[in-house]
């Protein structure tokens, strides 16, 4: 099976500092796939490459067979990549609706088809009663997931999400573990998340890559990653592989 | 066919209208109609000077909502809006005084332009992301390139100003727009409801919330698909559209036009303080701020000459004072708080 996204050897530097550093992986399509590694491992500088948010300095990473490193980042979310930011970013001023209309607008011209599908995504993560308050005014669980919310409104294949679980109480977080895996399951979406609650990376990814200072230190099934020396030595500690 | 073709149409109109009046307050309506109908009768019970007044309300109006387009929907601070205003008003005017053409055809020609020159500006700034303060800087020196360029430009006389042939007319002609300030008014009334329904439409279809999500975040915007290129340029070259026929309006009403009065930077500045006032963003609220600034400098003005007192410049300081009142009081404009006060905001489903 060919992969729907794949990276070579892609770098980034900002200056002197490495962020991104030669790294390749490919991800199948209807995976969930799990990025994880400490602050600064350039996990988000990573995703910014894929959503285009900024330009790799070399290597190439194509989706669904087509060279996507370099384009703007409206070109690639039409492409069917959509992203939710780590620090996260609504439309402020906007009800809770209106944002996710906007990306539902994408394929649905028509505002008030564009509606119906906002509703129907605001409904399945838990929104909907809450559709007429500014963004602005949520909570930051509630701000997570309303940008789930919008990047699924664009009808993505691949979804990045950038740390949707982070600030979340465990049965926060068990309930969006819960979404993703019916939205992975139910319509063939694939994942792609950046995540540092390894109860939601085990529960949730089928494979799981390691970055530190940029660098790719490990990749495989969850099961294995979490006794790797490397990963538990740079990133786990040996308590957490234990508590695991 | 044609009776297909006109229930298509018919169709469309009706789904428009619906569309339009959707999540409107029936009160709200009903104001709107009543504001509406007060000003077409007003004519008829107000004195000359009150018709004058009432014409530079509707006209600022009319330029604040242009200019809320591009700032309130989607973001872009433009502080050179005389620009286009000037080139409407100079093409519409130099084609009538020169070779007789009417200033609807003349505007037909100053379309293009205006377009044009919103588009140089747009391109210029949103493909070498020139943004905030610097695009607002960009736009002052744009038109500061047309105050200086057309001070020299022999054609329409440079500094020594354009003038339309005046007389006394016998009756109204709107076709070349002389005549009566009441035929002015209406023309310029009939200007501010076009452009409030088309704002409304606007910002109710896709483009005003792909302006909206621009405006509230350009990158959060590009990440769900939105060409923010494309939707600026567009918001640029309308408002500019818009802006140039209150230009044509300005010159046909005032018969003369300076470089030095028609692009100068006070001109700009003039237009945008009824939105800030009135509320930028909103629907109503150029039309409230230019009601607000407009109507209570006049009567300041009125006050102070029954009083007996000649204070040159009082209009400025008040002006100055409403918006410190109102930055202060009310950051979001008077219409929000105004609106939320009376119940007449938009109901959510």
């Amino acid at each position: 099976m060919t992969a729907l996204l794949s990276l070579h050897n892609v770098s980034k530097r900002f200056r002197g500092l490495v962020a991104v550093d030669a790294v390749s992986f490919d991800v199948a399509a209807g995976e969930l796939f799990a990025i994880i590694g400490p602050n600064g491992a350039g996990k988000t500088t990573l995703f910014n490459l894929i959503a285009g948010a900024a330009t790799p300095d070399a290597g190439s990473i194509s989706f669904a067979g087509e060279p996507i490193g370099g384009l703007p980042a409206d070109a690639i979310c039409r492409r069917g990549i959509g992203r939710t930011f780590q620090i996260v970013r609504p439309f402020p001023a906007l009800t809770v609706e209106d944002n996710v209309i906007v990306g539902a607008l994408l394929h649905n011209r028509d505002v008030a088809k564009a509606r119906t599908r906002a509703r129907d995504l605001l409904r399945r993560l838990d929104l909907f009663d809450q559709r007429n308050r500014i963004a602005a005014t949520l909570t930051l669980p509630d701000r997570k997931r309303l940008e789930v919310a919008r990047a699924l409104a664009t009808e993505p294949k691949l979804l990045l999400l950038d740390e949707v679980m982070a600030g979340l109480r465990p049965t926060e977080s068990d309930r969006m573990v819960a979404i993703l895996r019916t939205l992975n399951r139910d319509s063939g979406l694939t994942i792609v998340l950046i995540e540092h609650v390894m109860r939601a990376v085990m529960a949730l990814a089928s494979n799981v890559l390691v970055l530190d200072h940029g660098i790719v230190i490990a990749q495989g099934k969850p099961e294995a990653i979490v006794r790797d020396p490397a990963v538990v030595r740079s990133y786990l500690g040996a308590e957490l592989v234990e508590r695991i | 066919m044609a009776a297909k073709t006109a229930a298509r149409v018919a169709d469309y109109f009706t789904r428009l209208t619906a569309s339009l009046l959707a999540d409107v307050p029936g009160r709200a309506l009903i104001l709107l109609a009543v504001l509406f109908a007060l000003l077409l009768v007003a004519p008829w019970f107000i004195n000359d000077y009150l018709l004058t007044v009432l014409i530079v309300v509707l006209y600022f109006a009319f330029t604040g909502q242009a200019w809320n387009i591009m700032m309130g929907f989607a973001g872009q601070l433009s502080l050179g809006h005389a620009i286009y205003a000037g080139l409407g008003g100079y093409i519409t005017a130099v084609l009538f005084a020169r070779f007789g053409i009417a200033p609807w055809l003349g505007f037909v020609a100053a379309v293009p332009v205006a377009a044009g020159c919103g588009a140089t500006i747009g391109f210029l700034a949103f493909r070498f992301r020139v943004a905030g303060v610097y695009f607002a800087i960009l736009t002052i020196a744009f038109a500061e390139f047309a105050r200086i360029g057309f001070d020299h430009l022999d054609f329409v006389n440079a500094s020594a100003g354009l003038f339309l042939p005046v007389a006394q007319y016998a009756h109204n002609d709107l076709w070349h727009l002389r005549g009566s300030p009441t035929m002015f008014y209406y023309v310029i009334l009939a200007a501010a409801a076009l452009v409030f329904v088309l704002c409304r439409a606007l910002l109710k279809s896709s483009v005003g919330y792909c302006w909206l999500a621009i405006r509230e975040d350009e990158q959060a915007a590009r990440a769900v698909g939105i060409d923010s290129f494309r939707y600026k340029m567009a918001a640029v070259m309308i408002s500019a559209v818009i802006t140039s026929f209150a230009g044509v309006f300005y010159a046909f009403f005032y018969n003369n036009l300076f470089p030095e009065q028609v692009f100068n930077i006070s001109r700009s500045i003039e237009m945008i303080l009824g939105p800030i006032i009135g509320g930028i963003g909103t629907l109503f609220g150029p039309i409230l701020g230019a009601f607000v600034l407009t109507g209570l400098a006049e009567a300041l003005n009125t006050a102070l000459v029954a009083l007996g007192f000649d204070l040159p410049g009082a209009k400025q300081v008040f002006y100055g004072v409403c918006l410190l009142l109102v930055v202060v009081a009310l950051p979001d404009g008077v219409w929000p708080w105004l609106a939320r006060l009376t119940g007449l905001e938009e109901r959510r489903r």
